[in-house]
């Protein structure tokens, strides 16, 4: 390092002659104990609570795997667990939807910096917030959504009360805020395109799909990644909705694992924090596959550097 | 520029390009308009079946009146501020010093700490629900803002440290450097030099945190009860008890609930923006 002189002076605190290598250090404690304690720990914590017959207060019981053993026979688990799978497979779709929004917008006529601000505008609205609105939006009373229904003769659709619409409803309350999170992400790819490679590609003749498919969605390839990362972690996290819209219900149709646990754990269906932790610890896994592509690419990434 | 500038186009498209945005718009905000005109509805409307028509007198001051001095919700608004604006400061000065470390310095542990950060800012938060709920009542925390706040800049110091960390690096080395060479002791490198220089990267990160601190519902539910330390968006629930099929007034609610971080957004869309697709673009 540049600032080690050639001989150094004889007094030198022990801090002086070490200070490059222990600054960082100094400067990182308060993050990394924070972030110790309230983060890495407790997925630690939680694979052990995960063994322990529970209630929260009293004297914690070791049970080894059988938390685990009644996931597997719990009906419940699964219909959470096949939830938060069409989550993942339909929040994806938050992606074409936000690259085709930015693709309209992607023009300069006046006014266009406060459309792409009010497109935007439902990601800054909080989730507790969208869900109210769409859970207005559905009613079967006096929701738009069956108003309009109504205009072209089709019945009202209980879509909240209807085991059947249930999640579908939700994830599609939650595609709107997060189809305007991937717009924005693109919005902003789309201005970083090389527009000499954009010209030159018009003049061999690439148009329309060609031209998005083989030259656009290439460079917009950092965009699509972080899209990617955040609309999983986004559908890995959904509860807000759920607890707002539904309340799980009806008959638990709607539940995924965040919400179930959540219901095991600390709602009036009892304190089983052991049950609850062992939901949490699956959900982990699942994010854990995610977790380490994210970490390779970045890693990659960072080696390429 | 792609695609098509609509300058360069037909007549015809411009036109109907011109009209489809405003139309486009509207169908966007749909289920958010709705609630904008529920709120300003006299509750008259609602006994008489009159959902969708135009109000049949303004009434946005006396439902937005109730709002304000019939119910909790000032209080509501108050702990969120008061839960917000400490996190705020907390997240941006801890990952301030974290991605001061991890971008100006090259040590062994370098990657594995970043990695830390990142991975766990990447973990779905409700698997930390038991432990941290457990923690914060031995602390004698729970039902607390302090407890809450404790846990969010935890939390966020991961993103914030991702954050801070690449927009570091993205620095000139060499002023580091020769600032060394003169031999300014390395706080005073974070202090005088590279603090000065982060401000944007503070803003960013100071009205992203905001927003998702205001708009966070999970942790207010799991590590606080009642109106004396609940945020907004956990009071929404016990304002819309309050007030049930009242629509009007919790329309009017859910617009006050959701008005700040709209309002910061609208105030500092550039930084908010950066902030957002930072990485978006190499």
């Amino acid at each position: 390092m540049t600032s080690a002189p050639d001989a150094p002076p004889p007094h030198r605190s022990w801090y002086k002659r070490n200070e490059i290598a222990v600054t960082p250090w100094l400067f990182l404690v308060p993050g990394v104990a924070m972030f110790l304690v309230y983060v890495i720990f407790p997925i630690f914590q939680s694979f052990n609570i995960s063994m322990q017959e529970w209630d929260g207060l009293g004297a914690p019981e070791y049970v080894g795997l059988r938390n685990y053993r009644e996931l597997w026979d719990d009906p419940a688990f699964y219909t959470s667990l096949r939830n938060n799978l069409l989550w993942l497979l339909l929040y994806l779709l938050a992606i074409p939807a936000g690259l085709f929004i930015a693709l309209f917008l992607n023009q300069t006529v006046t006014g266009i910096r406060l459309y792409k601000s009010l497109f935007f505008f439902p990601f800054v609205i909080s989730q507790v917030v969208v869900g109210l609105v769409f859970t207005w939006f559905y009613d079967p009373t006096f929701g738009l959504l069956n108003t309009i229904l109504g205009w072209v003769g089709l019945g009202p659709v209980n879509v909240l009360g209807d085991p059947t619409y249930v999640t579908y409803g939700i994830i599609a309350a939650g595609l709107w805020p997060q189809t305007a999170y991937c717009m924005i992400l693109y919005l902003t790819g789309l201005n970083a395109v090389d527009p000499e490679q954009v010209e030159a590609a018009r003049l061999d003749g690439a148009r329309g799909w060609k031209m998005l498919w083989y030259v656009i969605i290439p460079q917009l390839k950092p965009a699509t990644f972080i899209a990617f990362v955040v609309t999983i972690i986004g559908a890995l996290r959904s509860f807000d909705l759920i607890s707002i819209m539904t309340n799980g219900g009806p008959f638990g149709e709607s539940r995924v694992l965040s919400f179930y646990m959540f219901e095991v754990a600390l709602s009036e269906y009892g304190f089983r924090m052991g049950y609850g932790a062992a939901i949490a610890v699956v959900l982990f896994l699942i994010m854990l596959c995610f977790i380490a592509y994210f970490l390779w690419s970045m890693y990659k990434e960072q080696k390429a550097r | 520029m792609f695609p098509t500038p609509i300058a360069r186009t037909s007549r015809a498209w411009q036109v109907s390009y011109q009209s489809l945005l405003p139309v486009a718009l509207i169908l966007w905000l749909l289920p958010l308009i709705a609630v904008a005109l529920f709120s300003v509805k006299p509750a008259a409307d609602f006994a008489g079946g009159n959902y969708w028509n135009m109000p049949s007198a303004f009434a946005g001051v006396e439902n937005y009146g109730k709002v304000f001095l019939d119910s909790d919700m000032p209080r509501y608004l108050l702990n969120s501020i008061l839960i917000t604006v400490p996190t705020v400061i907390g997240c941006v000065a801890l990952s301030a010093m974290t991605g001061f470390a991890l971008g100006i310095y090259r040590f062994r542990a370098n990657l594995l700490v970043f990695f830390m950060f990142v991975a766990g800012n990447f973990v779905p938060f409700q698997i930390l629900m038991v432990p941290v709920r457990d923690l914060t009542l031995n602390m004698g925390l729970y039902n607390t803002k302090t407890g809450l706040v404790l846990f969010h800049i935890a939390f966020q110091t991961g993103f914030c440290t991702l954050f801070m960390r690449n927009f570091i690096r993205a620095l000139p080395f060499e002023l580091i450097e020769a600032a060394r060479v003169e031999g300014i002791a390395e706080w005073r490198i974070f202090w005088f030099i590279v603090l000065p220089l982060m401000r944007p990267a503070i803003a960013a990160l100071a009205v992203l945190i905001f927003t998702f601190i205001w708009n966070d519902y999970f942790w207010a539910v799991v590590l606080t009860q009642g109106a004396e330390s609940q945020p907004v968006t956990a009071g929404i629930t016990s304002f819309n008890a309050q007030y049930r099929a009242a629509y009007h007034l919790m329309s009017a609610g859910s617009i006050v609930a959701a008005l700040p971080p709209v309002a910061m957004f609208f105030l500092m869309q550039k930084h908010f923006i950066a902030g957002l697709t930072l990485g978006a673009v190499k």
